[in-house]
Order: C-alpha cells, then sequence, then structure tokens
C-alpha cells in the first residue's frame, strides 16, 4: 500500500451488498475460503504448477511453530514494525497538527513531505544502510518513515479540514486558541487521523517485510529470503501466510479502535 | 439610555478571486434596544449573517463599528450567546457535555456546572437525552440542544442565524413559542436572523428588511402586536397586513 493522495474519514464504505444478513456474508467467505484451499489441494496434486500442496504447507507450518521459529520471526518482524510505526505516528500527529495549525509551518514543513512521499520508502533502504549501518535502525527508520509520511498527511488534512462553524461555536462560548485546539481541533481531526494511521500501518507491514529480504538476520522475510536459498516452498508459503494473517489483525485492531474513538461521528 | 448593540455604518468588503472586491454590506446602522427582540428579514445574500457576524465578533468591518453596551466590539464574548443554522454541536459530545462546553472553557466546578447544563436541558426539553450524541438526535433536538449551550453561559444578547431554516413547519412553530416564551421570563435582547417572513412577523418586535447587492438596510418595520404571541394573533388580519407589508418590502423593494 502506498501513501494515498486523499484521505476521507468514514471507516470502510458501506458495502453494496449490506441488505444481506451477516451469517449469509460470512458463509459465503467460508465457503470462499474452501473452495480456494480445494482448488489449490486439486492443481498441485497433479502436479500441475510443481507448488507445494495445503498438506505439505500444514507440516511445514505445525513444524516451524514447534520448534518456535515462527513465533521468533513473526515477533522480530511485529517488533520492528510496532517500533518504527509507533515513532512514525508521535512525530507524524504533532508536525501534521503544526502544519494544519501554523501556515509558517506549513509552508516551511510541506515541500520535504511533499516531496518524500514520493519516494517510495523501500527506495530509502540502500541509503539508509549505508549511513546507518546493518543493524536495527535503518529498518526501523524505513519504517518510521512510511508511517510518518502517511500519518502526517492526513493529520495536516484532519486540521485544515476542521469545520469552521465548530471553531466559531467553540470562540463565542469563551474559548481561545488553546483550548479550541484541545477539544475541538483534536477531536474533529481524529477520524482523519486514524485514516492516516491505518495507511501508515499497512505501508509499514509492506515496509518491513521488504526490508527483511533486502537486509535481516531475523524476521519473516528473512525467512522467506533463506527459504528461497534451499527452494523450501512450504516455509515461503507460510511466511506468506503468517505475513498475510499478522496484517490482517494489526488491520483489524486499527478499525476497531477507530470504532471506538470515532462512533460519535455521522456516518452517512 | 445607551443601546443595548448599536451598528454604526457598519461595511464590510470581500476580496475576490482575480483582484474584485465585493461589498456584502453597505454602511448599515442599526440600534437595538435592551430587552428587545428583532428580526431580520431579506433575500439570500443581502449580508445577514455578515451584519450578525460583525456583532458577534467573528468578522471584521472593513468600515464602521459595533458598539455593544457602549463598548466596540473587538471579538466574541460570552456576554453575546450566537446560534448557528447548522447547529455546530460538537458531535463527540453528549448532549450534556456540549451544553457544559462554555462553563467549563470559564473554569466552573463540574458540580456548578452540572446542575446548570441540567437546568437549560430540562429548559428545552431534553432531560431524557442528556448522555446521547448528536447524531443520534434530531434535527430540531439539535437546535435545542444549541440553544440550551448558547443559555447556558447566562448571555445578555443572543445573535441567532436562521435557527430554524432548516426544520419542518410543526418544529418550528414549536420552537418558535418555546422562544418567545423563555425570552418572555428572562428579557435577552435578541437579534434573529431568518429567511420566512412569517416568523419574521411572528417573533420580532421589529422587522429589519435588508436588501441585496449591496447588502443593506432598506427599512424598519414596527410590528405593533402585544407579546405574547399566540395562534390566534398568528392568524389575525393585522398579522396579515404586517406579513404583506413585510413580503413587499423584502420581494419588490422599490429602487434605491
Ligand atoms: N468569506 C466571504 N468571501 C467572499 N464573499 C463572501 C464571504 N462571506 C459572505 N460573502 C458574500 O457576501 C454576501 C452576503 O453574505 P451573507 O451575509 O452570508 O448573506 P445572507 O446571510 O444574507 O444570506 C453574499 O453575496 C456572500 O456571497
Ligand atoms: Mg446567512
Amino acid at each position: 500500500m502506498s501513501a494515498a493522495p486523499d484521505v476521507t474519514p468514514g471507516g470502510a464504505a458501506p458495502s453494496r451488498a449490506s441488505w444481506m444478513p451477516g451469517a449469509t456474508m460470512l458463509a459465503l467467505n467460508i465457503l470462499a475460503v474452501l473452495l480456494g484451499l480445494g482448488a489449490w489441494a486439486l492443481v498441485t496434486a497433479e502436479g500441475v504448477v510443481g507448488l507445494p500442496g495445503p498438506g505439505a504447507v500444514l507440516s511445514a507450518a505445525i513444524t516451524l511453530a514447534r520448534n518456535g521459529q515462527l513465533l521468533s520471526d513473526a515477533l522480530a518482524s511485529l517488533a520492528r514494525v510496532l517500533t518504527g510505526f509507533l515513532l512514525g505516528v508521535l512525530v507524524a500527529i504533532p508536525v501534521g497538527f503544526l502544519m494544519g495549525w501554523y501556515k509558517v509551518a506549513r509552508g516551511l514543513i510541506e515541500p520535504y513531505v511533499q516531496f518524500f512521499r514520493t519516494i517510495p520508502p523501500l527506495a530509502v533502504i540502500p541509503l539508509a544502510i549505508v549511513t546507518m549501518g546493518i543493524g536495527e535502525t535503518p529498518k526501523i527508520f524505513v519504517i518510521f518513515l512510511a508511517a510518518f509520511l502517511s500519518s502526517v498527511v492526513a493529520t495536516f488534512q484532519g486540521v485544515v479540514s476542521v469545520d469552521r462553524t465548530l471553531i466559531n461555536a467553540a470562540r463565542v462560548l469563551g474559548a481561545k486558541d488553546a483550548t479550541i485546539f484541545r477539544r475541538v481541533v483534536i477531536p474533529a481531526s481524529t477520524p482523519f487521523i486514524m485514516v492516516g494511521v491505518r495507511i501508515g500501518l499497512g505501508s509499514s507491514w509492506a515496509t518491513v517485510v521488504a526490508a527483511e529480504l533486502i537486509a535481516a538476520q531475523s524476521g519473516l522475510g528473512f525467512r522467506m529470503q533463506q527459504a528461497q536459498l534451499y527452494y523450501d516452498l512450504p516455509t515461503i508459503f507460510v511466511s506468506l501466510i503468517a505475513i498475510g494473517v499478522l496484517g490482517l489483525l494489526m488491520d483489524r485492531i486499527i478499525i476497531a479502535a477507530d470504532r471506538v474513538l470515532t462512533a460519535w461521528q455521522e456516518k452517512a | 439610555m445607551t443601546p443595548r448593540i448599536s451598528f454604526q455604518n457598519v461595511s464590510r468588503r470581500f476580496e475576490l478571486g482575480g483582484g474584485g472586491e465585493f461589498l456584502a454590506l453597505d454602511r448599515f446602522s442599526l440600534e437595538v434596544g435592551e430587552g428587545e427582540f428583532i428580526t431580520v428579514v431579506g433575500p439570500s445574500g443581502c449580508g445577514k449573517s455578515t451584519a450578525m457576524n460583525i456583532a458577534a465578533g467573528l468578522l471584521r468591518p472593513t468600515a464602521g463599528r459595533v458598539l455593544v453596551d457602549g463598548a466596540a466590539v473587538e471579538g466574541p464574548g460570552p456576554e453575546r450567546g450566537v446560534i448557528f443554522q447548522q447547529y455546530a454541536l460538537f458531535p463527540w459530545l453528549t448532549v450534556r457535555e456540549n451544553v457544559e462546553f462554555g462553563l467549563r472553557v470559564a473554569g466552573m466546578p463540574g458540580k456548578r456546572r452540572r446542575e446548570i447544563a441540567d437546568r437549560f436541558i430540562g429548559l428545552v426539553g431534553l432531560t431524557d437525552f442528556a448522555e446521547a450524541l448528536p447524531k443520534t438526535l434530531s434535527g430540531g433536538m439539535k437546535q435545542r440542544c444549541a440553544i440550551a449551550r448558547a443559555y447556558a453561559v447566562d448571555p445578555k444578547i443572543l445573535l441567532m442565524d436562521e435557527p430554524f431554516g432548516a426544520l419542518d413547519a410543526l418544529t418550528r412553530v414549536t420552537l418558535q413559542d418555546q422562544l418567545l416564551r423563555t425570552w418572555s421570563q428572562e428579557r435577552r435582547t435578541v437579534m434573529f436572523i431568518t429567511h420566512d417572513v412569517d416568523e419574521a412577523v411572528y417573533l420580532g418586535g421589529r422587522v429589519i428588511v435588508m436588501a441585496a447587492r449591496p447588502g443593506r438596510l432598506y427599512k424598519v418595520i414596527p410590528v405593533d402586536l402585544p407579546y405574547p404571541r399566540t395562534e390566534e394573533m398568528r392568524l389575525s388580519t393585522a398579522f396579515a397586513a404586517l406579513r404583506n407589508e413585510v413580503w413587499r418590502s423584502v420581494y419588490h423593494p422599490e429602487a434605491a
């Protein structure tokens, strides 16, 4: 996922199929997964594409889970992502607020943000490795960048799109700038920030895996890279599935947090 | 006695894109007495909101000034409550928290704040919805909440910009009566903007008619109907005559 140029809050768009009962939808989802697994088993059993079947992948997964490697890989990747991501968001939110609130700050910061947004964070890896060595720092830095860039833009847009009438309403009730900022601007931009945070987490996750493919001694990306050397396809599959499942879980956590934080929003 | 609000030759220009200028309000002068209820009508774009926002301290005039109790308006102040057409409730706050907002800003302790808020929430009939978020309220309930929020800080002046404009006819009539009832109990000075001629005559002691291009004061029509205003009055011939007069001034002003 790349940093989207525009963010509009409101969570997942109401689906066209929203009239369908939830149970039916879930049944369809499960059916689709089962069909997919069946097709996978069928195709690989015939030896058509030279890939491991679900059985081989499952046994590889069990082995990797038993010997603790899967967990330690997943934890290594998660630790990097969370460190970089949290740092990125923690820096992005105040910077985004500054840009939205003070025209001068915006003028000074915006050129950099706009420029770096056009560079995929992965493209910074060679530079990061050369300047920061091969330890954890360059990887965390690159993830930080990915999270920062998407969150800073979202926060900034949140601040500039705060409804003027709400600010005026606060002013006529006696609120001064600091109070307006704390009690109006921050809550009003939360939906925007959450959109940025969600995009940021997605791109952080994409970035960590890619960074591990390039330079790491641990993590799910590193495991795949190792497996590639030994033509160990089941391990590659297990890692891919783990990456997908963890990415999905993190996304769900953000969505749940967003639901709580912006429950006040009037959904169309 | 000094008038409560005094507009003195107030003008406001807006810069237009492309270097042009637009005169939204041209030498507007008006005095509103203490405890008076005036209504302001006029076609869309005649500067009603501009005049009110200047009085509220949300907009600066480009010429002239507004005095409130003899002092020039420099910004918003708690003695002037404003009610917006778009309700402008803080959507992340409950009804009670919205009503408490101004008191909290003023640093009032929680317990006292809550007492006052609950009193005004009761006054506008929202007691059962004190814990509700604005998104769960109807338009009329939102506007009642906004009115309670403005009343809570006890302003001497209420500036209302088409507060009932987005409501259905029945809700509007109910809120008009409610507004007049509260006003007759605690005489605040009210400047009430509307585009509804009936509403202007029913509520106002004087109807201020404005004209557009440039936005200006066109005519002041006194409403010689006693308060409390009643349903009967609304249907009377005197009311009809006033409505016709206001209607004609709004829609067929003689050339300036
Ligand atoms: N910020 C602004 N910039 C440019 N023109 C404005 C601005 N605010 C209002 N105007 C113009 O000034 C005129 C008067 O506006 P307003 O006071 O809102 O009218 P009313 O409330 O009577 O409908 C309108 O023509 C409007 O387009
Ligand atoms: Mg208006």
